[in-house]
């Protein structure tokens, strides 16, 4: 049977209300709230490295989402996501430097403004398809990178651009240990409004569009309108991470933002799942925490060897550049709905167990 | 196929057809003036002028490749007539985007299935209420701080209402792409209902389907008809059911009107039977005139 139910028995919806919730049941609900306690519990106990790591996951994933609303929700593509991520971090430093805007306000402003941005490069975008979308979309990575060098005044230039840490009354959210919970939060409002989004109108008007254009459109939905949206919904998650991604480091430099770290952002993606929002975040992970593993892996089989014959304390870097590219090629082929789809099914298999078969 | 009638609540010996010609004054809901339309060397529409009354239930019948779909595409507003005027509630529409005419209360189903094959049946339901929530990408987003949750739940109870009234209750939380080839279609039909429409196309809507399922959309085409009080046009090969339910209906024959009347005189009119029953009685010298618009050259 292809629809194989994996609600529990017995876990019947008395209204609409409760049928519309953000996790299907009240234990995937009960699960969430649990793992968000002992994320807040973490910097009790976790090295800072372990933290930083976890931050990282933290505002990649914004802004990740951000990428999954444009390309797995709504079938756009998108190889200038790295550029708007860095408009945010640029712009908030700016908002905050040149204007004397308060980080915790300027760190809305800047996704506001990138949002800005991201409607400027998606009315010509929204009118391509294909291959010529993906060209546009380049020419924007390009274009911003550009920017970013030449605008001395927004980014600071080549010596880059110093950002304040996040003070809220008198109290600043300067380590690594604070920054954490700051950056927690984002993340968990972040992810429940992109959730809220995609069971409203406009979040299923961009899935419309990815599906059945022509059918959306007879469904009174207007593609142009819904394409352009979702370039500059994207980009505003985008600038928030980037702006999170400023005020942690406390220093953007403007080489930062390649076609490299765009196309990690489409690993995330394509490796969580598109179109789903847990994936992206499963996704961060992974593409945060790969590079570690391939270290310790590489720990692991030093002296070895394998180690002399492949020199891999000199190919240590390169290495990890290459994994990425073979992971995303790896998932392309056998799990190309991504770790979303294999944690359903995972998680339908041990609702069942011993029966699952 | 053709001598096998649909049974539906209403026998096609009732005098609801009847009815509508009473009222011949009837207001018109849909208009087509001179309708040209090409593609390429492709003459796929040749002045075409007919109009629909409101309330009434109106067929387009016609051969393979005769143009039905091609006259539906310039009603919805897929295609643009390349010549002629289209006028729905008695405004030009002609150069109107398809989502605009949406809006104004057009609703259609495609011949091929067209359902968001990887949303639920529920949300490709919810798709056909886009023009009539209010709730946008920021408003929606903050869910229970701006209303958008009432708003929602509220058109969510009317989607019920409509999936209760093409029973698909047992579907409603399976991925639409998965489903029977009939339940797409019922889908589909769901989804152009939830538009609230005045004016509803239905583009071969029992193509495909077997007796029993024939009937049940039958039943559902005609409870749309009488009771929400849409207009209907629906394009439809199986002539058992559209001389069963349809009040008038029209024949197109290599992108010509070539008729235009009640199922009965339609039937009758020799050319009709030559073209699109494909008999060949030599007696076609005499023309139906009352329903015979126009005559080829
Ligand atoms: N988009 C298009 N591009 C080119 N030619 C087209 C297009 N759409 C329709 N046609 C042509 O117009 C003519 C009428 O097609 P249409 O689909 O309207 O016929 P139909 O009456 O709906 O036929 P059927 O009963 O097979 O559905 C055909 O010759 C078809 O090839
Ligand atoms: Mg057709």
């Amino acid at each position: 049977m292809a629809n194989v139910s994996i609600i529990p028995s017995g876990d019947f919806k008395t209204s609409y209300g409760t049928d519309t919730t953000i996790f299907p049941t009240r234990t995937s609900r009960n699960f969430a709230i649990l793992g968000v306690v002992l994320l807040l519990a973490c910097p009790a106990f976790m090295d800072r490295y372990w933290l930083s790591l976890l931050i990282q996951i933290g505002y990649l994933g914004i802004a990740a989402l951000g990428l999954n609303i444009l390309v797995g929700f709504t079938g756009q593509i998108s190889i200038g996501h790295s550029a708007f991520f860095g408009f945010g971090a640029f712009a908030s430093a700016w908002l905050n430097n040149r204007w004397g805007v308060p980080v915790a306000l300027a760190i809305p402003l800047a996704g506001v403004l990138t949002t800005g941005v991201g409607l400027i490069f998606g009315v010509p975008a929204a009118r391509l398809k294909g291959l010529y979308l993906a060209i546009a979309t380049l020419a924007a990575q390009y274009i911003l990178q550009d920017f970013f060098g030449r605008a001395d005044w927004f980014t600071g230039g080549s010596a880059g651009t110093i950002a304040e840490p996040l003070t809220v009354f008198g109290f600043a959210f300067d380590t690594d240990e604070r920054y954490f919970y700051v950056v927690l939060v984002a993340m968990v409002v972040m992810y429940i409004l992109g959730t809220n989004l995609m069971r409203t109108r406009d979040g299923r008007a961009l899935v419309a569009v990815r599906d059945h254009y022509l059918s959306a459109e007879i469904m009174g939905i207007n593609l142009t309108k819904y394409r352009t949206m979702s370039f500059g919904i994207s980009a505003f998650y985008a600038g928030i991470g980037g702006a999170l991604y400023a005020h942690y480091l406390q220093f953007v430099s403007v080489e930062n933002f390649t076609i490299l770290f765009s196309i990690q952002f489409l690993g995330m993606i394509i490796i969580g799942g598109l179109g789903s929002i847990m994936g992206t975040l499963m996704g961060t992970a992974f593409m945060v925490l790969l590079p570690e593993l391939m270290q310790a892996l590489s720990k692991m089989v030093s002296g070895t060897a394998i180690d002399v014959a492949l020199n891999l304390r000199e190919n240590i870097a390169f290495l990890r550049e290459m994994s990425v590219g073979i992971v995303i090629i790896l998932f392309l082929v056998f799990e190309p709905d991504g770790l979303a789809h294999r944690w359903k099914q995972i998680k339908a298999y041990w609702k069942l167990y011993p029966f699952s078969h | 196929m053709s001598g096998a009638p649909v049974a539906t609540h209403r026998g096609s010996a009732q005098p609801a057809p009847g009815n509508m010609e009473s009222s011949a004054q009837a207001e018109t809901i849909f208009e087509a003036r001179g309708v040209n339309l090409r593609f390429g060397g492709v003459q796929a529409l040749t002045d075409v002028s007919f109009g629909i009354r409101k309330g009434e239930l109106f067929s387009i019948i016609g051969p393979n490749g005769a143009g039905k779909t091609s006259m539906v595409n310039c009603i919805s507003g897929r295609y643009k007539p390349t010549d002629g005027k289209v006028y729905f509630k008695g405004r030009d529409v002609t150069g109107m985007t398809p989502n605009h005419r949406a809006s104004l209360g057009i609703g259609r189903t495609f011949q091929n299935l067209a359902l968001f094959g990887h949303m639920t049946v529920l949300d490709n339901i919810m798709v056909g209420r886009h023009h009539l929530l209010k709730n946008n990408f920021l408003t929606g987003s903050l869910y229970w701080l701006t209303g958008a949750r009432k708003e929602e739940l509220a058109h969510r109870r009317e989607v019920e209402e409509i999936i209760d009234f093409l029973e698909i209750q047992h579907v409603r939380k399976a991925t639409a792409g998965t489903l029977s080839y009939g339940l797409r279609k019922r889908v589909e039909l769901a989804r152009a209902i939830a538009l609230k429409p005045d004016l509803i196309l239905l583009d071969e809507p029992m193509a495909g389907m077997n007796l029993e399922e024939k009937e049940d959309m039958a039943r559902y085409i005609v409870d749309l008809n009488e009771e929400f009080g849409m207009t209907v046009v629906m394009i439809e090969h199986d002539m058992g059911v559209v001389m069963d339910i349809s009040h008038r209906v029209m024949v197109l024959e290599f992108g010509k009107k070539i008729a235009e009347g009640k199922p009965e005189e339609v039937l009758a009119n020799p050319r009709v039977r030559r073209a699109y029953l494909g008999e060949d009685d030599e007696e076609e010298a005499a023309p139906a005139a009352n329903s015979v618009r126009k005559e080829v050259a």
